[in-house]
């Protein structure tokens, strides 16, 4: 058994205690972890994070809506294979060769623990989280070509991110732990924010919260200002040198923060900026 | 025993399965619960519970368990279903009688509503017709009132409703329930592949026989990857009857758009009928006429048509009957219709009304001109498959005129 709560948050990541718990959890019963949230508050970083705690390598595997389950196991490379046999460059005769591993291949067949990172897994096609289930459920693979079994010598840590899990199938979804990446509050915010800025004046930091929860209260926007856009924002002040103290008057840099120009102008007409 | 708290979980709908309860002992036996009531919350959540709307459920279930809270929901539904169904016997009820009822626990009362109106805009969603008909229940609000039971704060009288469409759903569930992944799976019948377009996936087979024909000098053979070939038009019916659908149909909508799924999609709306124009968006600004989109489109393409197909007969069936005051439609609605249906080799109109409500009404007319099926998982799989392969269309009742009276 791994040693529990191991994970605590970095220095440049404060996770909530459900968090905490929730990473410890699927480490200790070594089941993937499944995330959601909204857009932009650290799901894709926390892996990063774990692995820094954890001390093991990072593998990501960002999906596409082409990525197909096998590829994450192996690709196996015809082509170059064609093309030596007819130029005789290499052992045509080893398949092996030809075989390269995908991020998943490459976690499973990892001397070491890793820590294997499933980026939106939602935008594959529908089947491609059942394709998953056994390699995932068993840690182990077969490669076709060259009949070779590979089974991980430790189960690698999984952290699937997703943005809608509606559509994952149960079958899926029972093998995973979830966790739902709330929006910090006000307090948890600042402390992330200090984490990124250690230099900002508390007053001006109240100021810009303010105007970030602010903003996030717009109703209907469509796509609401998050924990990265308001680093940003705050980098770009600091950047800019423009006077904090101008924030009363009008929002500097409101692009940061806010990415459609109908939100723009929703925020715009309740005379915000 | 800890297993009643699974069982507990379940009765407030959580659909946790053996396999999750297994992880969740095995997680205490390393104790991960941490010896104390909030990791033994967090850790319960986080394993058995996978969809954030679900977390609420989660909640109410945990403090009935272990605050010892005595929310029977389930006796208590009974009871009120019990009261629902005979007011007036409960009219008679002796002043003692009365007064305990009273005494019920408004706060579990309360909460219980509170869950129920949750659930009621779950099965809203889920297309449930029971929404928004109020005056065809046999429940109104009226049979509650007479209780006497305070109950006016939480969604007042509408609850009485929701506590019988709740029963209600009981009966329906089974193919009533289409999230967006059902629709995905459904949707997924609805193709017909071909080799067209760039070619740009290695054909194996084809180069290792021509190489062998040029002796040996490599020669690679590409191939257009396998696609949809499907052309698909989607005719939404929005506003107006389609509301309590309206999610419905946007789930449909959701899963027909996804990229890449057919060689084409497109999509239109009207209101409550189909006259000389549809529209490009809901807003009905857009307007593209019905004669323009038929002869820009050949007939191989699918097209789909969902609606309630409820409406006046003589909005159908009459010239100039369009719900529109200032819309004078010279050709009556049935025409645009026949005319849409004669256009296309394969067209299906699912219908989110469910099929005991067809008959003898503008629903039965119009499935007699266009193939209808229901717009349940069982229906949608029907009509893909109708798309497809054609085959007999769905039965229809001869058509008896209607009473224009009526």
């Amino acid at each position: 058994m791994t040693h529990f709560d191991r994970f605590q948050g970095t220095e440049t990541y404060i996770a909530s205690d459900d968090l905490r718990h929730a990473v410890n959890v699927a480490v200790a019963l070594e089941r993937p972890l499944l995330l959601r949230g909204e857009p932009g508050t650290g799901k894709t970083l926390l892996a990063e994070n774990v692995a820094h705690t954890l001390e093991v390598e990072l593998i990501r595997w960002h999906i596409k809506s082409t990525t197909k389950a096998r590829d994450g196991l192996y690709i196996y490379d015809t082509v170059a294979r064609l093309h030596d046999s007819r130029f005789g460059d290499g052992d045509v005769k080893d398949i092996s060769r030809y075989i390269e591993l995908g991020p998943l291949g490459k976690a499973l067949s990892s001397p070491r623990r890793v820590v294997l990172l499933i980026d939106e897994i939602d935008k594959a096609d529908i089947e491609f989280p059942n394709d998953l289930l056994l390699e995932l459920d068993a840690m182990r693979f077969r490669i076709d070509e060259t009949g070779q079994d590979i089974t991980a010598a430790h189960r690698p840590v999984v952290i699937i991110t997703s943005n809608n899990e509606k559509e994952l199938p149960d079958a899926f979804l029972r093998r995973c732990i979830f966790h739902y990446i709330e929006f910090p509050d006000r307090q948890l915010m600042s402390r992330i924010v200090r984490v990124h800025h250690p230099d900002l004046a508390e007053k001006v930091l109240d100021q810009c919260l303010d105007v970030f929860y602010g903003l996030r209260e717009v109703p209907r926007l469509r796509k609401p200002p998050s924990t990265s856009e308001l680093i940003d924002w705050i980098l770009a002040l600091k950047k800019s040198g423009v006077s904090l103290a101008r924030i009363g008057g009008g929002i500097p840099f409101l692009g940061t923060l806010l990415k459609t120009e109908q939100d723009m102008a929703s925020v715009v007409k309740r005379g915000l900026a | 025993m800890l297993i009643d708290f699974l069982f507990e979980l379940r009765r407030h709908k959580l659909d946790v399965s053996t396999h999750e309860w297994m992880a969740l002992m095995e997680a205490m036996a390393l104790g991960l619960h941490e010896s104390s009531l909030d990791g033994f919350y967090r850790l319960a959540r986080s394993i058995c519970v996978k969809d954030v709307t679900d977390f609420d459920a989660f909640d109410l279930a945990f403090s009935s368990y272990f605050k010892g809270i005595e929310v029977d929901a389930l006796a208590l539904a009974e009871e009120l279903w019990t009261w629902l169904k005979d007011p007036k016997k409960f009219a008679g009820l002796t002043p003692e009688q009365r007064r305990a009822l009273e005494a019920l626990d408004l706060e579990a009362l309360r909460e219980l509503f509170k869950k129920r109106l949750e659930e009621q805009k779950k099965r809203h969603d889920g297309g449930n017709r029971w929404i928004g008909t109020g005056g065809r229940s046999p429940f109104g609000h009226g049979g509650f009132h007479p209780t006497g039971l305070r109950i006016g704060g939480p969604g007042g009288g509408r609850s009485a409703m929701q506590v019988a469409g709740q029963r209600r759903y009981r009966a329906y569930r089974k193919d009533m329930i289409l999230d967006v992944r059902q629709i995905d799976v459904a949707l997924r019948g609805l193709r017909q592949l071909g080799r067209e377009g760039a070619e740009d996936e290695l054909d194996l087979d084809e180069t290792v026989d021509e190489t062998c024909r040029n002796a040996g000098e490599l020669e690679l053979i590409f191939r257009p990857p396998r696609r949809n070939r499907v052309k698909l038009i989607l005719l939404m019916d929005v506003g107006g009857s389609m509301d309590p659908h309206a999610e419905l149909a946007s789930r449909l909508f959701t899963a027909a758009s996804r990229a890449g799924r057919f060689a084409s999609f497109r999509s239109y709306y009207f209101h409550n009928c189909v006259y000389e124009s549809v529209y490009e968006d809901a807003h009905f600004r857009r307007p593209v006429s019905v004669s323009d989109l038929l002869s820009g489109t050949d007939r191989d393409h699918k097209l789909v048509l969902v609606g309630d197909a409820l409406m006046h007969p003589s909005e159908l069936l009459h010239a100039g009957g369009s719900i529109y005051y200032h819309h004078q439609n010279r050709t009556p609605g049935i025409e645009w219709l026949r005319r849409i249906a004669n256009h296309f080799r394969r067209l299906a109109w699912l219908n989110p009304e469910p099929r005991q409500y067809w008959p003898h009404t503008t629903i039965e007319i119009i499935a007699s001109l266009i193939p209808m099926w229901p717009l349940t998982l069982d229906g949608l799989g029907e009509a893909v498959r109708y798309l497809i392969r054609g085959g007999r269309a769905p039965l229809v009742e001869p058509v008896v005129p209607i009473d224009p009276g009526y």
